[in-house]
């Protein structure tokens, strides 16, 4: 067996997938991280997914879609209520989301606020705190607020990662081949705009090969060559 | 005059054909279909989400809602539509039992709902249907402390048989039928589901129970192969 | 599913403007068709039908009883549909809604009106004796279309059913034991199109985020007899109205649909015959 070999099969043994209940791992030594806890010796499996060991640290990387909000997180919703103190948007969480009035990047008086954000109206917005009853959302940064124009597709939140890429390499090399403005929602939303429907259609193609493909390693070189070959198909559409 | 050749030839602790298809439901975030033979169940996973009204929510815990119900044509004699006594039962132990293995306490005040329909029904189907709630569960990312299986136990006359069907259950030489649905947890292999119709002595029925802990982890390792098999193409 | 926003609804009216979908298809296009035959073993007969990842499933059961009163030689037709919870988070247990019996009266007139189902053979005895035809529809996955994908369906599962066992003596049924006998349908098939228009366009077989975005729809059954085709059944639905330009623009459209949407199901169901 060559070294290379070696590495690949020390790999996957060290990420198999799992399912509720059952032993990860076995021995005092191990600590229990996401998604897994102890019982006696063994490190159980909380939820479904990949069960990955780095050193001492057992945790599960979940492959379904239950999104977890996380104060930092940018997401993107679909406002569902206006109240008499904020907005109540749906994140496609198990929580809903709550811009609280006082979290507008400019005043709004309370006689304004339908018609600042309106019910059916696209947000992206920050994570500002996570509580038992909802999210608290904030507008309050550059670029966050209603979106007024472009269009949402919805991927599973776990291949968000890879939409972005290490240091947004992906999202980068998508907006650069595409032409379009786009951002990802740590809950699995994505907003696009493009000059033109096409430019949208291939962003969303694109983003759906992705995830398609998200347990491939050299994913951002294998996206390189796809651009590459299916750009010319989608610009012989415009003529 | 005992039982001794199953109506289907099977032999005494032998289930019929296991059928598992996953996320047949792209809608539903975790949804799946387990047949035993002929009775096919379909479950579908909503949450967890929000629950309202607010007066129903736990602050504590997620809750667990099952709802269970046949399809018209199912069975032979057309089931009226609409809820009746016997799915408004069968959705509560199926939510009892369920409820044992979810781990809903990073989850308060949501819900998750848990939807069972029978297609095509011969018998077993209240079981059937907890396996595929299982299944959408799991595959949902629904934290759970373990998987659960679930399966029939008959006694014809004094045979014990594993899995079932319509003929089995209308039998009525000797002592007749009694009709056992068992549930078990996949690593505690506690008892989740019990339910008896018939005549049966306590020694009989602790036999009954042994034989269905056996058989439900068989069926809980095709649980796992499946869940997992599918898991891999992502 | 959450709610379509406004964004959405309105970037699918841009792409029509352009002639384009979210998915690539043309206008009246419909999505791939698949049947699936003799789904449930206790009907008389069933069909499971998937439009794109729409699914559907629906039974055919038969009884016998009384004839109506003002048709004493007639065999009865019921249909009744469930949007189950199951396929959309949309939808609520519960008693039927609006949508769950709008779907089961068009399943209805659809079949009903067309005369795909011969009732005058299904009597047994003038007055006294009839056969009864239940048509009970589910939902299993809700992406648009529930309504044209439930007649397809229903028609499938007439044309699957085989007639139940019927004991002339204790004038009962047997259930669970049927004959080779197929139900006295009409050659015609008929085809139910429901017309959603967005923004001035008219489009066939709405995603769900399609059906969101429209202001008005019309659902037509069409089956052709000598040569002609005919409307057997209209129902416009939603808030907006339709202008009488709009709606002479549908009628000829569909006459024009009704021929391949009848080949696509026809080989769609010789696909579930081989089966």
């Amino acid at each position: 067996m060559t070294e290379e070999i070696r590495e690949e099969v020390r790999e996957e043994k060290s990420r198999e997938l799992v399912v509720p209940g059952e032993v990860i791992v076995s021995g005092e030594d191990f600590l229990p991280g996401d998604w897994t806890k102890r019982e006696g010796k063994d490190i159980i499996a909380s939820r479904f997914g990949l069960a990955e060991k780095s050193g001492r640290l057992v945790k599960i990387i979940p492959l379904s879609g239950i999104y977890m909000p996380r104060s930092g997180n940018i997401v993107i919703g679909n406002v569902t209520d206006v109240t008499f103190n904020g907005w109540l948007i749906d994140i496609n969480a198990p929580y809903s989301g709550f811009l609280p009035l006082a979290e507008t990047p400019r005043f709004v008086s309370k006689e304004d606020l339908q018609e600042f954000i309106g019910i059916g109206d696209i947000v992206v917005a920050k994570v500002d705190s996570v509580k038992s009853k909802g999210v608290d959302l904030t507008i309050k940064i550059r670029g966050l607020g209603k979106k007024e124009d472009g269009m949402i597709i919805k991927v599973n939140p776990s291949k968000v990662p890879r939409i972005i890429g290490r240091e947004g390499s992906m999202i980068n090399l998508i907006k650069q081949e595409t032409g379009c403005d786009i951002v990802v929602g740590q809950n699995g939303l994505v907003w696009i705009k493009g000059n033109t429907v096409l430019e949208e259609l291939f962003a969303k193609e694109s983003i759906i090969e992705i995830t398609k493909r998200s347990f491939i390693s050299g994913l951002t070189e294998k996206m390189e060559r796809w651009f590459k070959e299916n750009k010319n198909k989608s610009m012989e559409k415009e003529e | 005059m005992s039982y001794t050749k199953r109506f289907d030839g099977r032999k005494n602790d032998e289930t019929r054909k296991i059928k598992i298809e996953l996320d047949i439901i792209p809608n539903a975030d975790g949804s799946a279909l387990f047949a035993f033979g002929d009775t096919i169940a379909m479950a579908a996973v909503y949450g967890p989400k929000q629950l309202h009204p607010q007066h129903m929510q736990n602050p504590k815990k997620g809750l667990l809602r099952v709802k269970y119900d046949m399809m018209s044509f199912s069975v032979t004699e057309r089931k009226r539509p609409g809820p009746n006594r016997r799915g408004t039962e069968i959705s509560k132990v199926t939510e009892w039992a369920l409820s044992e293995v979810v781990e809903l306490d990073a989850f308060p005040n949501t819900v998750v709902d848990v939807h069972i329909m029978i297609p095509q029904a011969n018998a077993s189907t209240r079981v059937a249907g907890i396996n595929a709630a299982c299944l959408a569960l799991a595959r949902a990312g629904v934290p759970m402390k373990e998987m659960c299986s679930a399966v029939s136990i008959g006694k014809l006359d004094k045979t014990l048989v594993v899995d079932v069907i319509k003929e089995e259950e209308d039998y009525e030489e000797g002592e007749g039928a009694t009709d056992i649905a068992l549930a078990f947890s996949s690593r505690s292999k506690k008892i989740l589901l019990l339910q008896l119709d018939g005549q049966i002595s306590a020694d009989e029925l602790k036999e009954a129970i042994q034989l269905g802990s056996k058989t439900c982890d068989k069926i809980n390792e095709q649980l796992k192969d499946a869940i997992k098999a599918l898991g891999k193409e992502e | 599913m959450m709610e379509t926003s406004e964004l959405t609804k309105k970037r699918i009216s841009d792409y029509l403007r352009e002639g384009k979908r979210f998915d690539n298809r043309k206008l009246l296009e419909f999505r791939d068709l698949k049947i699936e035959l003799g789904i449930s073993k206790n009907a008389e007969g069933s069909a499971r039908v998937k439009l794109g990842k729409t699914d559907v499933m629906v039974g055919v059961k038969m009884d016998v009883m009384e004839p109506y009163k003002d048709s004493q030689n007639e065999g009865v037709l019921s249909s009744i549909a469930e949007l189950l919870p199951m396929s959309s988070d949309r939808f609520e247990s519960g008693p039927p809604g609006f949508e769950s019996i709008e779907v089961g009266r068009l399943i209805d007139r659809s079949i009903r009106e067309s005369g795909f189902v011969d009732f005058k053979k299904l009597c047994i005895k003038e007055g006294e004796k009839v056969w009864s035809v239940m048509i009970d529809f589910y939902s299993i996955n809700d992406n648009g279309n529930l309504v044209d994908a439930a007649v397809i369906g229903a028609v499938a599962a007439l044309i699957d059913a085989k007639m139940p066992k019927y004991n002339e003596e204790k004038g009962k049924v047997e259930f669970g034991e049927w004959t080779n006998k197929k139900l006295p349908l009409s050659k015609s098939i008929p085809i139910t199109m429901t017309f959603y228009k967005i923004n001035g366009k008219i489009i066939l077989d709405p995603i769900k985020e399609e059906e969101d975005a429209s202001e008005a729809k019309l659902t037509l059954c069409i089956i052709e007899e000598n040569g002609k085709k005919y409307i057997t059944a209209a129902q416009k639905g939603n808030e907006a109205g339709l202008s009488i330009e709009d709606t002479g623009k549908i009628f000829e459209i569909a006459e024009k649909e009704y021929d391949i949407l009848v080949e696509k199901f026809q080989k769609a169901m010789k696909e579930a015959e081989k089966e």
